[in-house]
This record gives structure tokens, C-alpha cells and sequence, in this order.
């Protein structure tokens, strides 16, 4: 499966279908329909079986979800309301261009695009000011209530209209990286080469608090969890060194702590070493924020050992995520040579 | 008591880096409990089982962890950007000698702060003597992480100061009491949490493994009795403190009953804790799987999360005596 497939497929949290489809093909044609389950919260978990007896049972995860909107109602000019699942930052959103309702072979999205006031219009005060949420719209070219309460009712879906596009030195643009990059190379981990149970999740609900790795985590109850993951790269115009957390284009990150795990400190030097060993570009995540699924799988059940190895992105959550491919191949081959230490 | 309070405070153990106060405490305990055993998160189950076929499976935990800093990036000039691990206060950290595992020591320092800005963690740095990165970074790694360097010392007769007294106090009263706990009809099993300071991760999982008909957990709490503070009923000195809830849990009221029976048996004047805010291991445990009966019996501790930390040891004494009282019937 391409990255650039799995950017443009739909999937906001709760509603992840579309990946869960491409995914759940992926794994049955590697692994047999036996060994691939989904859980009652949409998460993909598929098993491969130990080769040998005594390793410890090793759970990959990556989570399908993306940030997006969802439609609440509509105005009498037909304009649509919305309001964010996941964190989204209100000012990255006017002007966008989004799809309204998710691709189906009878049925394609709609173009949308979210309005404000132009700037004719505004006032110094206003020009200050962050239009809320709430203040935003979605404009379908619907002429009143009812044509849009038709044509997108509330609970529609909506995501960021972005086509994957390669750009600079090994740079990519797309929507979704976060964290379909992390999905991208799961799948091509799908044949690495481990003999202890290998379990591969795929997961839900990660945007709106790590919900599908919750129950994902209850139930492999895995002795050790590899979170591939994406991760802010603050590494734009002036920022201090010290508060830039990572760098894209430098290497995998590998995280010693984050707002809600602390990195098994075995697993953290053991990481550095391969990567050392097999020169693999890597990085330390130099700042303690956010949170990702390692803080719901070390918790569930009796507890597991983790460690996130995140991509460095810049503008997460926002409709134009940007990182290096140098650095998701860095995130595979880190995970690759892990595994087999293990 | 006191020894053991001292020997605990000495070990070096912030929030995922307890290992070294692991060993100590499985020393101590060898050959007092049936088992031993560590989990992912590095939790110590020490586990004495019952002579009652029937009887109750209670668990106790005392965490490990102390508050600490961890250093974030190392700026060209040599000095240390950190990130708190646990709630870490600016006026706590100015000018503090913070020492790291490998016994690198070095000074907290707040640079000054410009027009509208605010103290914060982001406006500190660890000075170690290092001129440039290089050298730094021969002494310290980013992710390496710094408690405070304060040693403990006695204050009077009966008080010890210590930046760790939260919770190694707890968990010298929790050593104590297995090293001297006869045969008793209930398991006991004393779990030695991880992470607390972050979220009482450790003792989450250690609540799921062990499963326990009750649990209880030992912790400082906050003293009222100190000048322009006395918001809070509890004075040091005065006692174990019986907790009826704070921000993270609502004691079982049967529980508390039976715990302050219990002291009047043992003959202990116990007070009785209300934390508007605040949770312990006891919130954990409370919540794992089909949900738990718990209490919190606290020492009474000034200035918290400091680097000097004051308990008296005639409370930590009494709590030992209320819950030998509570398991021997």
C-alpha cells in the first residue's frame, strides 16, 4: 500500500472505515483471514504467530485516525456549522478547501470550502482577532437550509482537501501524515523479521484521547508495545533550539517522555544503540508534550514496556502536514532492526 | 524507623527511574515476604501470603518515585533545558543544587525574565560547569534526570527533612511494617509503585496484576499548620492522617471506619484528612477492573514537593502501629 493512498483515504476519528478496509486487505492477504480481527472499537489487530517459544510477545501500533470536522447543523443561507474532532487549531483552518462526506463508489464527496470574512470587510479589531470555531463555516455551494441539510446533515464527516504532493529534498505534503505515515510502515513491517508473537495494531480513536489503543492494549495485554507515531517538528523561523522538540529531515524520534508516558528507559538506550549501530538517522524528542498511544498501552492491563518512534512533522493536525521521507524510511528501518534485538 | 527513613531518602529515584530503590527495598525485605516481583513499569509486588485460605487479598502501595527534572536540550554554552517529571514548582527550584544518577551535580538557576513573561519551567537551566555542548554532554544526556541534592538532616528530636519524604517516608513505614508483620490471616501485598508523581501509572497496572479485595495506600499529605497556610486540619506530629477523599478518590467509609478502630486499639490518635485536591495510588486501585475499596493513610508532610520536605517520625511510627493493628484483627 502506497503513502500516498493512505494520506488521501478518509478516515476521521470514530469513522475510520475507509483505512480500516485498505488495512484489514493488507494484513489478511500477508497473514490469512484467521489471524486478522477487528475489536469493538474499530481497531485492526492482527497476530502473527511465535516461531519460537520464550520471546516476549510484541504489539507494533499505529493508529488509523486522522483530525477532521463533523457537521453539526446549518444556517438558513445554507452554510454549514461544524466543530473539530481532534485538536485543530481554529486559525489554520479559513479558506481551506475540504471534502464534505466521505468517497463512495455511488457517491463522491463534496467540494466544501471554509469561509470568513474577507478582508474588505474586517476591521483592525477583527484582523486581531482568532475567529473561533463556532464563527466558521463550510460553504457547498447550497442555495438554503434544506439543500444542505440534504446534501451534508448533520454528522457528516468532513476532511482536509490536500493531494499528497513530493516536494524540496525528499519533503512530502499531504494531509493525514499523522499518522498514515505510521499505518505506511506498519504494513510494510507486516514481513519483519521477529520470532517471538508479533501483533500488528492498527488503531482508532487516537486523536480524541487514545481511546482505540485503550481497549487494543486491554486485550493483546502485549509485553512489549513499538508506538510508530508522528510528532511535532517546531523547527520552522525563529524558534530557540531548545524549544524546537525535533527536525525533520534529521531522522526518526525517539521519545524518553512524553505528556503521558515515560519511555522504558531499556527500550530508549537499546533504540539509540541500533540506530547508532546500523546508522540509522535518529533524534531524541527534545521537549516533553503531547501524548500518543504508548501512555494507553503501558497503562492497560498489568502493563506493558513502550516507546514511541515518531516521525518529525511540521504543521500537525493541520491541512498541510509536511515531513521527509528519509525520516519515515528512518522510522522503518529503526523498528526493523529493533525487533530482532528483542 | 529513622534509619530506614534515611537509608530510602538517600536513593536516588524520580518518576521512571526507580530501579535503584527497587534493589534497596528487595534487600530489605529478603526473606520477610513469599514472593517478589517486577512488572513492565518497574513495579516492586512483594507479595506474604495469608494463613486463611479464605481471607482477604490487601494490597498497600507506596510509591517509589520522587519528583525530578528532566533535561530536555543541552544549549551550546553548555547549560541544561529541562522539563518537569511531577509537579514541579519555580519558587522550589531557584538556585537548588540538583545532582543526576551518575552523580553530576549542578545548580537550578531562573534567568531573568523579560517584559511580560512569566516564571516558568522554560525560563530555567541547569548549570553544571560544562563551557560548551561537548563537554556537557560527556556528563549528561538529554532524557538523563536530576532530583534535588538537599541531604537529609534532622530538625529536633523527632523531625527529618529530605526532598524525597514524598514518598520514601511512606515507604519506610511499608518496609517497616512487612519486616515486622507476624502471620496474619490476610494476604498482604505491599506494592512498591513507579510513576505516581506522573499519574499513579505504576500502580495502575499493579492494581490490575494483583487484584486485590481492598486496597491502601501510604502517602504524605499537606500540613496546616504552618504561618498564613492553615487551610488544611492536619498538623504534623499530631498522627497518622486517616484520608476521607481528595480530588482523585472518596475513601470507602467502612474501610475508614475499620482503620480508625484499628487505632484505637493500637492506642494512636489518628486525624482525619479532607485534600481538596491531590490523589494517590488509592485512585488507581480504586478504579482497576470491577473497581476496589480503598483508604489513603497519609504522613502529615510540610512543603511538599521541595526540597525539604519535613515529617515527624512519631507519625510515621503510629501508622505503623494502626495498621498492624488493622491486619492482626
Amino acid at each position: 500500500m502506497d503513502l500516498k493512498t493512505l494520506c488521501e483515504t478518509q478516515g476521521v476519528s470514530g469513522r475510520e472505515e475507509p483505512v480500516r478496509r485498505m488495512v484489514y486487505q493488507e494484513c489478511v492477504k500477508a497473514f490469512g483471514m484467521d489471524a486478522v480481527t477487528f475489536d469493538g472499537l474499530g481497531s485492526v489487530l492482527a497476530v502473527r504467530a511465535a516461531k519460537k517459544p520464550g520471546k516476549p510477545r510484541v504489539m507494533l501500533a499505529a493508529h488509523m485516525d486522522e483530525v477532521g470536522l463533523l457537521i453539526v447543523s446549518a444556517t438558513d443561507d445554507g452554510l454549514l456549522r461544524f466543530r473539530a474532532i481532534g485538536g485543530i487549531d481554529a486559525r489554520v483552518l479559513v479558506s481551506k478547501r475540504v471534502r464534505v462526506g466521505y468517497d463512495t463508489p455511488e457517491k463522491p464527496s463534496l467540494q466544501g470550502v471554509i469561509g470568513a470574512m474577507a478582508i474588505h470587510q474586517q476591521t483592525p479589531e477583527d484582523r486581531k482577532a482568532v475567529l473561533p470555531i463556532d464563527q466558521l463555516y463550510i460553504d457547498i455551494g447550497a442555495k438554503d437550509k434544506a439543500e444542505a441539510e440534504k446534501l451534508a446533515p448533520a454528522g457528516t464527516l468532513v476532511t482536509f482537501d490536500t493531494p499528497f504532493t513530493p516536494f524540496g529534498e525528499n519533503c512530502l505534503l499531504a494531509k493525514a501524515l499523522d499518522d498514515r505515515a505510521g499505518v505506511y510502515n506498519l504494513l510494510r513491517l507486516l514481513d519483519a523479521p521477529y520470532d517471538g508473537e508479533l501483533i500488528f495494531a492498527f488503531t482508532s480513536l487516537e486523536e480524541n484521547g487514545c481511546r482505540g489503543a485503550t481497549a487494543a492494549g486491554y486485550r493483546v495485554q502485549p509485553d512489549i508495545a513499538l508506538v510508530l507515531e508522528t510528532t511535532s517538528a517546531n523547527d520552522l523561523g525563529e524558534t530557540p533550539e531548545a524549544l524546537q522538540v525535533c527536525r525533520v529531515g534529521e531522522g526518526v524520534c525517539v521519545s524518553f517522555m512524553d505528556g503521558t508516558s515515560i519511555g522504558d528507559a531499556e527500550l530508549y538506550r537499546a533504540l539509540l544503540a541500533v540506530a547508532k549501530e546500523k546508522r540509522i538517522p535518529c533524534q531524541v524528542k527534545q521537549f516533553v508534550s503531547g501524548g500518543n498511544d504508548a501512555g494507553a498501552l503501558q497503562r492497560s492491563g498489568a502493563g506493558s514496556r513502550t516507546i514511541a518512534l515518531s516521525i518529525p512533522c511540521r504543521n500537525l493536525h493541520s491541512p498541510a502536514t509536511v515531513c521527509s521521507l528519509t525520516d519515515v524510511d528512518a522510522q522503518e528501518a529503526l523498528t526493523r532492526a529493533c525487533l530482532i534485538t528483542l | 524507623m529513622k534509619e530506614l527513613v534515611q537509608q530510602l531518602t538517600a536513593a536516588y529515584g524520580p518518576s521512571g527511574r526507580e530501579t535503584e530503590v527497587a534493589d534497596l527495598i528487595e534487600k530489605l525485605l529478603k526473606g520477610k515476604v513469599d514472593s517478589f516481583h517486577r512488572d513492565a513499569l518497574g513495579n516492586l509486588i512483594c507479595e506474604k501470603k495469608g494463613t486463611d485460605k479464605k481471607g482477604k487479598r490487601i494490597m498497600f502501595s507506596a510509591h517509589m518515585d520522587q519528583i525530578g527534572m528532566v533535561v530536555t536540550h543541552i544549549e551550546k554554552e553548555g547549560y541544561l533545558r529541562i522539563s518537569g517529571v511531577g509537579g514541579l514548582n519555580v519558587s522550589n527550584l531557584r538556585m537548588r543544587r540538583v545532582k543526576f544518577q551518575n552523580g553530576v551535580q549542578g545548580v537550578m538557576v531562573e534567568q531573568p525574565l523579560k517584559p511580560g513573561e512569566t516564571s516558568s519551567l522554560r525560563t530555567c537551566y541547569i548549570d553544571i560547569g560544562a563551557k560548551t555542548a561537548v563537554e556537557a554532554e560527556k556528563l549528561v544526556q538529554v532524557g538523563d534526570m536530576a532530583v534535588y541534592a538537599e541531604p537529609g538532616f534532622d530538625m529536633g528530636e523527632h523531625r527529618l527533612a529530605s526532598p524525597a519524604m514524598d514518598d520514601r517516608s511512606a515507604c519506610a513505614l511499608l518496609v517497616s511494617l512487612m519486616q515486622d508483620l507476624p502471620a496474619c490471616a490476610d494476604t498482604v501485598i505491599a506494592v512498591f509503585s513507579t510513576q505516581e508523581e506522573v499519574g499513579y501509572r505504576g500502580s495502575t497496572t499493579a492494581a490490575f496484576s494483583v487484584a486485590p479485595d481492598e486496597g491502601i495506600a501510604l502517602d504524605v499529605t499537606l500540613c496546616g499548620d504552618q504561618p498564613e497556610d492553615r487551610k488544611l486540619a492536619i498538623d504534623l506530629g499530631e498522627g497518622p492522617a486517616i484520608k476521607i477523599m481528595d480530588a482523585r478518590s472518596i475513601s470507602n467509609p467502612a474501610l475508614v471506619d475499620r482503620l480508625f478502630a484499628a487505632a484505637k486499639r493500637a492506642k494512636v490518635a489518628c486525624q482525619r484528612e479532607v485534600l481538596p485536591y491531590g490523589g494517590t495510588d488509592a485512585a488507581a486501585m480504586q478504579l482497576s477492573r470491577g473497581g476496589t475499596p480503598v483508604c489513603t493513610v497519609s504522613i502529615p508532610c510540610r512543603n511538599v514537593h521541595s526540597a525539604c520536605e519535613i515529617v515527624d517520625l512519631r507519625d510515621i511510627e503510629g501508622a505503623k502501629k494502626v495498621l498492624l493493628a488493622y491486619l492482626m484483627g
